[in-house]
Order: C-alpha cells, then structure tokens, then sequence
C-alpha cells in the first residue's frame, strides 16, 4: 500500500499551495502518473478516498493522466509501446530497450478557490 | 501506546532505536518526539522539525487575463509528487559521498534470508571494514538483536503500518549511527518486493535478493524492484537439488526487465559464493 504514501505526499503539496496561496481549497487537481510508476489504481482510489478528508483535497475534482509506457531498442533504434517493463522490441524481439516515458509521478496543476 | 517508554503513541508509529540504547525516537508527520529515560526523573521531550522544501513554482492564469477572475487561480505546478522523499535522498546520498560510506539498499520478499545473509556477512568482514546496520521491520527488535549479536552497530526502525522504509526514517537512523568514514552501511528494507522500490533512501547501490524456493519468474512478477537494483543476490542456492527453480531462467527474466542487473548466487547457510558477493562489496566500496 504505497499508494498511502503517494496521496499523503499529494496532500502535502497542495495543503502547501494553498496555504502560499492563501486558498481555501483546491476546486480541481492534475495528475499525471505514468503506466509503470508502479502506482495500482484501485489502491489509489481507496487510499484517496480515506486520507483527503479534512483537507484541502476532500471535494476536489482529481483529474488523472495515465501516461503511457514507451521504450525505445538498443538494438534496431525502433521506439514502441511498452505496457511492461519487460517489453520485447515489435520489430527485432530484443529487450535491451530504455524507457522513454511511464515513469512519471507528478502533480500537473492545482485550481485553488 | 509505544511499548517502549509507555508514552502515548500508537503501536503504529515509526519508532528509530540504536541497539544499547533505551532513548528511541518516533516520527509523527515529519516530526521528531524524542524520549530520554533516565533515573527516574520523568520524560524529557524534544521536537525537532524537518526543513521544509519549497519546489520552484510557475503561476499561469489560465481563466481570462485577470488573476483574481472568479476567486480562482491555476497552477502550474509540475511537481514530483516524491519531490520530499527525492529530496532527502539526495541530501542523504551527498553525506554518504562526502564520508566515502557505502550504503546498500538490501530489498526482497520476507524470509528471502536478507538478514542471515548479513549476520554472514558481519561475522566474516568486520575485521576488514566497519559495518553499520539500520534494520527495518514493521515491529520487534529481533532483527537488530541478531545483528548486534555480531557486534555491529545497529538502529532498528519500525515502520508500524508502513510498508517501506523512506529518506526521512534513513536520516534519522544515520544521526543515531554516526557511521564512520569509509564505511558499508546496509539498509535492509522491509520485506515486500513491491513498495520499497518507488523510495529512494540515498543508497549509493541497491541490491535485490531472491531465494530459490520462491520461483523463478519473480522479476516478471515484482518487475519494478529488479528495475530499479544494482545487483540481484540468489540466495539459498544449496536448495537447488530440492525446488523447481531455473537459475538461468531466472536471470534471463531479470534481464528483460533490467539488463544492467548484476548477479551473484550464492548460499549464506553453506558459504558458497560468499567470496563473489566480497568482492563485489570490494570493488564497489572503492567506486565510492
């Protein structure tokens, strides 16, 4: 259940905003987590749900960008969609690839009211 | 309440505590409560706050020109949502440099023999380097009393709940530590091959370690840890006439999903392969 300590630290960054900001709380949220950020949505969800209460987060609208796990061949070049981190290359059936995107674990942007 | 000292934290609660030592402390949101006990003269209680970080922030008004249209405000923040965890790592990294320790990230399911492995390890090169230990464990003190048996210095962290050790818990533990210069400092991580992965400690190596009873194809199962190691350890390799286990397609997996892995195989029961893992602590305290 890491998944706590990511929404706690979501929660931080935003109490922290809207302190600086001087809002009351935040109307909208932009995540964008990457598809192999190791991140389970289900346990995302639920952990949201449980920690947001009395926070500047509780009515928030959670607006989520799952970006998408890319990889490119060391061996051919060839850049592909990589759903797993053990994607075989489409063109050369290599895995000695590096990602180039799914990683991600961000807060886009925040709309404080 | 904390079985320790009897103060009015839960049994949830992270706990630091050096081995020989009954002062401890719990972490409480980021905060340090810290209990000294001595002759009967009640708690003496101290609170420390962690520096807080400002990340560098860009406000855009998307709503119109006016930055007040509406009482509403956008920001663009772009902001690494660990940003605090990356952060304290890094700061813990630099001191690891600067005091040329080698700190190892030890990670791996329970029971997988991460701490036997250690006890080895103490047992076998104390003489040649000072080793440090910080065990993480969500409760008991047993796996630092087994390694303080060896005569290492040794912080036990609790976790409570928590299902990963984080930078703050590791600098904290540090400070209790004061290794030395040119040290090994083993972490070893709560055992789960799932969550410690995503929290950077500061660690200058991080080290996977699977055992031959648990299955072969555990690198496509739990990808995301051998991602993110230097060296992946097979433990318990004088099992091998007993289980199903393929060591050759156990690499070939961890290598489709890291091809930078390294790996040793070894059995910290008989002692075979022990004479690699030195070397490779070796070599790699010298790289620092």
């Amino acid at each position: 259940m890491h998944e706590l300590s990511i929404v706690l630290s979501i929660i931080d960054i935003a109490e922290e905003q809207a302190a600086l900001n001087g809002a009351r709380h935040v109307e909208e949220i932009e995540l964008e987590i990457g598809q192999l950020a190791g991140v389970e949505w289900d346990a995302l969800d639920f952990a949201w749900e449980a920690a947001t209460k009395n926070t500047v987060l509780e009515k928030s609208s959670r607006k989520l960008t799952i970006v998408d796990g890319r990889a490119r061949c060391l061996e051919c070049g060839q850049a592909f969609s990589a759903p797993t981190l053990f994607t075989e290359c489409p063109s050369c059936g290599s895995f000695f690839s590096d990602l180039l995107s799914g990683k991600e674990l961000r807060v886009k942007s925040l709309t404080l009211v | 309440m904390c079985t320790t000292c009897g103060c009015g934290q839960s049994d949830d609660a992270i706990t630091i505590q050096l081995v020989g030592e009954e002062e401890h402390l719990h972490l409480v949101d980021g905060e340090v409560h810290s209990h000294h006990h001595g002759h009967g003269h009640g708690h003496g209680h101290s609170h420390e706050h962690e520096d807080h970080h400002h990340g560098h922030v860009h406000s855009h008004v998307r709503d119109g020109g006016s930055p007040h249209s509406g009482d509403k405000k956008v920001l663009q923040l772009e902001l690494d949502i660990l940003q605090k965890n990356q952060l304290l790592a890094e700061r813990n990294r630099g001191y690891f440099e600067a005091k040329h320790i080698l700190a190892l990230n030890l990670v791996s399911s329970p029971g997988a023999g991460k701490t036997s492995l250690l006890e080895r390890t103490l047992r076998d090169l104390q003489e040649e380097f000072p080793f440090y230990v910080i065990e993480g464990d969500q409760q008991t003190m047993n796996d630092a009393n087994r390694i303080a048996a060896t005569g290492a210095p040794v912080v036990q962290i609790n976790t409570g709940k928590g299902c990963h050790l984080d930078s703050s818990m590791i600098s904290h533990a540090v400070r209790k530590l004061d290794p030395c210069v040119s040290s090994i400092l083993a972490i070893e991580n709560v055992g789960n091959l799932v969550c410690p992965a995503l929290f950077d400690l500061g660690e200058g190596r991080r080290v996977v370690i699977i055992s031959v009873p648990e299955g072969d194809d555990k690198p496509v199962k739990y990808p995301d840890m051998f991602y993110s190691a230097h060296l992946c350890l097979i433990n318990k390799i004088d099992l091998l006439p007993y289980v199903q286990f393929d060591v050759d397609k156990a690499k070939s997996y961890a290598r489709q999903v890291n091809h930078h892995l390294e790996f040793i195989e070894l059995s910290a029961t008989t002692g075979q392969g022990m004479e690699q893992w030195y070397a490779w602590l070796r070599d790699n305290r010298i790289a620092q």
